[in-house]
Order: structure tokens, then sequence, then C-alpha cells
């Protein structure tokens, strides 16, 4: 019993000697809470934004949309500001969760390319709520050394005999999230990918099932490291992680299929039971700062929408990479989703278990 | 004997108010429509035909599961106790140590090693023999499952055979029954309530976990975990999903019932 | 001689496939690229990174607090429950143990988001202790499950005896049923450590802002990967921890034979 006495010693020596070096810093300063995607900002942007306004920033982190969105719903925590993709965005201003921006402490507004506060306003009407952050595509990532006939379409993911004819059979990384799947084979057979039809759901949801024995996995977060290691010869990925992909392994190659995809963006917002709104809207303005913006960008390597800080690139290569920055064809054969309330999600979610459930 | 009552109030009065009151608040939700009417439409939904499979698929998966640990585990407990090592605690230490790294490093770590270009099969390449299928397959579900919940059937089975005395051993010897006798009709039965908490502790959770499907079975199957979360989430129903929770939980104690029925040994009596 | 050569054969193959992905995670935490696919060659940053790192650090901090608190209260809580419980009838008996394994048969989400509730409609603060007491609750169930299997029949009989001779209740308890049910204590000690540890979900859901733990922190870089930064801490606490243990483990083995062993 002795050793384990010495072991429990051991633990609380460790825990207080951390807690001297680490604790106890930061006190009743005024403060920010922020609730951001993990891994979506530059560690030093915080650390900027603290020095030039004495505000001090919390973090905390989710790691989708639905694992924010019960947490300000109930109040259970408060946040200044939240930083949702847009259907979220579009429900949690229909359920009345958010606060109007105020563009009177937003002057860097200016910063952001029109275009893409056009985009936002299709699932938010007039920006009222929400200030762009980054936005991409979805789109498909090939290995061209595995892979030898360039792919331009979703059929790649679904055309058998050219699946064959390259001998990718059973490879496939099919993306494991709802819409996103069923967006792409809506785009395919020609649908809106925000289709509520059920008829059109049920084709996608054939087309996919069909699809399944051409899969190796569904994953989201894996295609990244799948890819680069060349265990994968295709997979579904977002435009921002091609970049970081690329730069990995060169032999990958990333396309917005010519049916048509997603483009998603992602905006600050301010709930409205946020603590401190001011501070908010500071930290949104310091957001759309170019010097900033081009900060995060280099970080995260996901598009983003500010046009000074895009001007700021000093590579090329990135500033005119058509993956980064696609031209206005490709954002024009693009949608954004919208929200399409609780029944179709539920529906979607059923048909995508069905396509789950075939053997 | 009977004054040591006292001792389950601290416990009573915890699993109140952080059990019982949540699962009344399940309960509510699982009968309650969005609009707050009483129904029963929640708890009907594992009937639909895809719900009911997902639960016969966890099922088979977290029994199959169960079942390897229980058979790598008890011969493992038999060698370590017949080791007859002074340290049980380092023994203890040492199956529990890699639990403590993170469980997704854990399981991520994996896919490099049974990847198509991972560690086994580049091993095998170099040897010139054929590649093998290991991920993505329902096998790496049921690998994965078994690296996870392994300790928590070593453990308590190693326990209760290091608590059995050498006197009951050595006594069944001297009566002339041999190492196969004795075993059967000494060992194991003692063993039993340990083997009875392993089989909880790996059966019951492996029910509702589905990562280690996403990330080694390659996602291409939904269990009933993934069924619940997606409710609670996607759909952001809590009503239907704690409806199947609740349906989960009953299936779950009646099972649970079943294998205590066997677990005779500790049954009613007073222990001290 | 065969039957120890395949005894050891079959520990070495239990043992090498609990610590196989650890020594990934180690190799993984010298390689120089962000990938865990690809070797991009041998370097030292991740180290030299997380030592800056005060996020991380802070979190390794909070998780190693809540876990040990949690462990040590919920195996006191449930040692006092499982020797009352083994006393019982066998109605009440099956009734508290049914309960203790409600926390482990819900999906962990389930189990989040009703604990969050039961705190917002206690209008009691997200915080460091309700992610604590949340612990507990699911630890007691693998500390129950650990410590009732010890209590047996026979422990009565002794205690009794030693009653008989004397001994005074609380002495005789220390004395005859703390030893042999001590590690029962100490294996559902560990497992409910091992649980805490590794909670991401109820964690994530009873927790305050700003506040993580290195689990809060894992799960949510997943979408952009995760930080070599990991791969290094968790290869310093292995590393630390195995030390530890070998050298605790030799003390002991020259203290040995002073008193006789319970267990052996």
């Amino acid at each position: 019993m002795k050793r384990i006495t010495a072991l429990l010693l051991l633990c609380s020596l460790i825990l207080t000697s951390t807690g001297v070096v680490t604790g106890c810093s930061k006190s009743n300063s005024p403060k920010l809470l922020v609730y951001n995607w993990g891994e979506y900002i530059d560690p030093e942007v915080e650390k900027l934004f603290e020095k030039e306004t004495g505000i001090n920033v919390v973090m905390s982190y989710y790691e989708q949309n639905e694992d924010m969105y019960p947490i300000i719903a109930t109040g259970s925590q408060k946040y200044d500001v939240v930083c949702p993709s847009d259907y979220m965005v579009e429900k949690m201003i229909g359920e009345g969760l958010l606060a109007k921006i105020d563009y009177n402490n937003i002057p860097n507004i200016k910063n952001i390319d029109p275009s893409y506060l056009k985009s936002a306003e299709q699932f938010d009407p007039g920006n009222q709520y929400s200030v762009p952050y980054c936005w991409g595509t979805v789109g498909i990532l090939y290995n061209k050394t595995m892979i030898k006939e360039p792919i331009d379409s979703w059929g790649a993911l679904f055309d058998k005999d050219f699946i064959e004819k390259n001998g990718y059979a059973g490879d496939i990384l099919m993306i494991n999230s709802v819409r996103d799947a069923f967006a792409i084979a809506l785009s395919y057979l020609g649908y809106s990918i925000n289709s509520t039809d059920e008829a059109q759901i049920d084709e996608a949801k054939k087309l996919l099932q069909e699809q399944k024995p051409l899969v190796d996995a569904y994953v989201v977060d894996q295609v990244r490291d799948k890819m680069i290691g060349g265990e994968s010869p295709i997979g579904v990925i977002y435009s921002g992680e091609a970049i970081f992909t690329r730069r990995e392994n060169p032999d990958l190659e990333y396309v917005v299929p010519k049916e048509g995809s997603n483009v998603w963006i992602d905006g600050w917002v301010i709930p409205k039971n946020a603590p401190n709104k001011e501070y908010a809207e500071k930290w949104i303005n310091f957001m759309c700062d170019p010097e900033i913006a081009l900060k995060n960008f280099n970080y995260i390597t996901y598009s983003t929408p500010n046009k000074a800080a895009r001007e700021l690139i000093t590579d090329e290569d990135i500033k005119n990479s058509p993956i980064a920055f696609p031209g206005q064809d490709v954002l024009d054969r693009c949608t954004t989703y919208h929200y399409l309330g609780e029944k179709m999600d539920a529906l979607y979610i059923k048909k995508w278990n069905e396509v789950k459930s075939v053997q | 004997m009977n004054t040591k009552k006292w001792l389950s109030y601290p416990y009573t009065i915890w699993m109140g108010i952080f059990v019982i009151i949540p699962l009344f608040i399940i309960i509510y939700y699982g009968f309650t429509a969005e609009g707050g009417g009483f129904t029963l439409s929640n708890i009907s939904l594992i009937t639909d035909p895809i719900n009911l499979a997902s639960l016969w698929l966890s099922l088979e998966l977290s029994l199959v599961s169960t079942a390897i640990c229980l058979l790598l585990a008890y011969p493992l407990s038999l060698i370590l106790h017949g080791m007859k090592l002074k340290n049980n605690s380092f023994i203890i230490m040492i199956f529990i140590l890699p639990m403590w790294m993170n469980f997704l490093l854990r399981t991520l770590a994996w896919q490099n090693i049974l990847e198509k270009t991972g560690v086994i099969n580049t091993f095998l390449k170099l040897l010139h023999l054929p590649a093998l299928d290991l991920i993505n397959t329902p096998g790496a579900i049921i690998f994965g499952m078994v690296y996870n919940f392994l300790p928590f059937m070593i453990l308590p089975i190693y326990n209760s055979l290091s608590k059995i005395s050498d006197d009951y051993i050595n006594a069944a010897r001297d009566l002339g029954a041999n190492s196969l006798l004795t075993f059967l009709k000494v060992i194991l039965p003692l063993s039993l309530p340990g083997v009875v908490s392993g089989i909880t502790m790996v059966f019951v959770p492996s029910l509702t976990t589905f990562v280690i499907s996403d990330i080694l079975g390659g996602s291409k199957v939904v269990l009933i975990g993934n069924i619940i979360e997606q409710q609670f989430k996607t759909v952001n129903n809590w009503h239907t999903g704690s409806g199947l929770s609740l349906v989960l939980m009953v299936f779950i104690l009646f099972s649970m019932a079943i294998l205590t029925k066997y677990d005779k040994e500790s049954e009613g009596k007073n222990i001290w | 001689m065969v039957k120890k050569f395949f005894s050891r054969f079959y520990l070495g193959l239990i043992l090498l496939f609990l610590y196989a992905p650890i020594f990934i995670l180690i190799i993984l935490s010298f390689n120089k690229s962000k990938s865990r696919s690809r070797w991009g060659g041998f370097t030292f940053t991740w180290y030299h990174n997380l030592f800056q790192d005060e996020a991380i650090m802070e979190a390794l901090r909070n998780t190693l607090i809540i876990a040990l608190l949690a462990a040590i209260i919920a195996s006191v809580i449930g040692t006092c429950a499982c020797l009352a419980i083994s006393n019982m009838k066998k109605i009440p008996r099956g009734i508290l143990l049914g309960i203790s394994n409600v926390p482990m048969m819900n999906a962990d989400i389930v189990t989040g988001i009703s604990l969050m509730l039961l705190f917002i409609a206690l209008n009691y603060p997200l915080s460091f202790s309700s992610i604590l007491m949340s612990h507990i609750t699911f630890n007691i169930p693998y500390v129950i499950l650990s410590v009732m299997p010890r209590l047996t029949r026979q422990n009565a009989i002794i205690y009794e005896a030693a009653r008989d001779l004397g001994a005074t209740k609380s002495y005789a308890f220390f004395k005859i049923i703390l030893p042999d049910i001590f590690p029962g204590i100490l294996s559902g000690f560990l497992l409910a450590f091992t649980m805490s540890l590794d909670d991401f979900v109820i964690t994530y859901f009873t927790k305050g802002a700003g506040f993580d733990t290195l689990s809060t922190i894992i799960y949510t870089e997943v979408r952009k990967g995760i930080k070599p930064e990991m791969y290094a801490l968790s290869t310093l606490l292995f590393i630390s921890i195995l030390i530890l243990l070998v050298l605790i483990n030799r003390k002991k083995d020259k203290e040995h034979g002073e008193k006789p062993l319970r267990n052996a």
C-alpha cells in the first residue's frame, strides 16, 4: 500500500508543480468568450487582439456545428462570439438565437469582398447577423499517379465503367456526412443540393446504395492522411484541406466537378445571450483586418473572403491558386446549404441510414 | 452486522441526484412529443427495420467482442496468477497503462498499423507475402473493440483469481482431483464473480459505442449508437433520441438480469 | 518447460497487442510532417512547441486533477456502497446495483445532455465542479464492479473470528476486510481514472466556457488534423509513468521478504 501512496503523492506533486507554472495567470481583467472550431485560428492572432484591446480572449472549441448548437440553444454556456456554418446560421436566425450586428462598430467590413457578402445573403438576408470568416468548396481529391484519366465530374465516384477502367473499384473514400453525401449524389443527378423532393432524394439514395460496393470507407477527417500517405486513390474533401494535402503530396489533384457542388461559408455571429456584445464586435472587426485575415489564412489554409488580405499574399502561386480562390465560373455552379427543417433532416438521415444498412 | 447500512447513504444520495433525476429527464423526453404531449411514437421508433437491424448488429458485435475478450483474458489471468508475482499492482498497471493514452490517438494509430500501406502490410511486402485486407472490414471493428475493452476483462478476472486461496486448490488436489477437475470445480466457480464483472464492463459500454466502427470499420454500417447520436445531433430531436435510449436501456437490463441469474455465488448472502 | 514457454509467449503477444499503437504514437512524435501517414524526417520540434503551449499544459493539469479527484471520490463512495450492499437482501441489492449500471448503459451523449439539463435545472453554473461530479457519476459503476467480486463469505468468517478474539470493529475492518478487498479498490480506482482521462462527450456538455481537458482539445482538433504536440505529450507521459513504475517495482522487490504477501 506504501507504493500506492507514493504514487499518489507523486501525482499530486506533479499537479501542484504544473499548477504553479500555468495557473493563476488570468484574473478579473475584461474577457471575451470565443466559441470556435478546433484549430481554426492562428493562436498568435489571439495574442495580438489581447495586446491591442487589453481584452483577454477565452477560447472554447467544438468539432461540429451540431455540437455547438445545443450549448448555445440551451444557454448552458454563454459565449460572446461563435463561428457557425451557413445552414446553422440560418437555423439559429430562424430560432431567434442571434443578435443583429451593428456595422458602425465594424468599419473593416469594407475589406470583405462584396461577392461573398452577396453569397452569404442566401442564408442571412441583408447580412444582418453574420460576417464571413472562411469559405470553401467541396470537391474531389485524387492521386494522379494512381488514376491516369483526368477527372472533372462526380461520375468519377459513381460511374462503374469509368471506375473499373481506372482500377479503383472498392478504393473510394466517400464523405461520411449526410448533407455532403446527398449533395454530391443530387448534383450528379442534376438536382438541387437543397432538394426537399422525396422522389429526388430517393433517387440519390439509390445512387449511393449502388456506389457502396465501390467505397473503401466513409470518412470525413481522415481523407487528409489517407490521401497523403497514398493509401487511397480518390476521396471527397473540402478545398481548404486540399491545399494542405497537396503541399504534403504533390501528386494530388483537386477538382470541383462540372455538375456543381456546395460552397460553404463559416461566419462570425453574436448569440443573443452574449455577455459582452461590444467586445464581440471588436473581435469581428479585428478578424476583418487584412493583416489578421492573412495570418489566419496562412495558418489554417482555408480561403478568406477578405479581398484586402488576398492582395497582401506574396506567394503568387497561392494568390492565384484555383483551389483557394476559384474563378467565378466555379462559384457560379456552387450553392450554399439551406436549413431544411427538422422533418427534412430526419428524412435525409433515414435515407442515409438505408444506404449504410445495405450490405 | 446490519448496522452498516449508513455506508450506502452517500452512494444512494449521489445516484439519486446524478442518475435518477437525469433518468427521469430522459424518460420525460422519451414519452413526449415536440409540443409536450404524451406519445409512444419515440419508443416505437425502434420497430423501424433500419433501427432494429442496427440494434441487432450492435448486439452481435458486442457479444462477439465480449466473448473474444473473455477467451483472451481468462487464460492470461491464469498465467499471471500462476506466475505468483509479488507485485499485484505492478501487473495491474502494466495492463492499464496503454489505456492512459488518449483513446482517439490510439485508435488512429491502429490505422497506421492496419492500413493497406500500413505497418503490417509493409512488413508482409518485404517478405514477398500477399497483402492482407485488414482495415475497413467488420473484423477490424471487432479487433478495435477487443483492443479497447480487453483490460476491463483482465483486471476483474485476475483479481478474483488472486483471491482464491491456495489451500482450496491443494485440498482439491489432495482429494484426488486432477488439474482439469480442480479448474472446473474449484477455480472456475470461485472466479465467476470476476467474470461477471468483466462481462458487464465490456458488453454494456460496447453496445453504445460507434467511434471504433467509424474509424477502423470505415463507417460502412449503422450501429444503435450512431442512430441515437444522429437523433440528438443531426436531427436535433431529443425526444426520439431519448426514446431509443430507453428501449436500449430496458434491453440491456433484460440481458443483465439473465446474466446475473447465473451469478449465484454471491447472491443474497450475508457477506461480512 | 514447454508450458512455461507458451505462457510467456502468450503473455508477450497480448502485451504487444496492447502496446503496438503506443509505439506508433512515439514514432509519430518525432515526425516532421504534420500528417500521420508520411514520414517527413526526424525532429524535436513538437517537444519544443509542447512546453511553449500554455493551453495544452493547462489542459493536462485539468485532466489530471479531474481524473484523480473523480477516481478517488468514486472509489470511496463505491467501496462504502459495496460494503453496505453486500449485506442487503436480494431486492434492494438488485435495485442499488442496477442503478449503478445506468450511466454505463446510456450512450455518452445521452448521459452528457441529461446531466447538462440537470445542471441547468438546478441553476448550477457549469464549471470545474460540474465536470467533476459528472465524472464521479460515470466512474462509480467501475468501482462497484471491481470491488463487489472481492467481497465474499470468507471475509465475513475471518472478520467474525477476529471480533470473537476481541478485535474492535474498526481494527477488524482495517486489518481483515480492507486488505482483502484492496486489490479490488485499486483496480476500480485505476479503471475509473482511465475512464475519466478518455471521456470527451460528457465533459464537453458539462464544462464551462474556456475550460479544456486533453480530450476536449484532441477531439475538437480532429477536423483540422491533430497537432503533433499531442503525440509528444503522450510519449512523455507514457515514458515517465513507465520509469516511475519500474523504479517503484524495483524498490519494492528489494524490500520484499520482510512481510509475507497475502495474495500469493
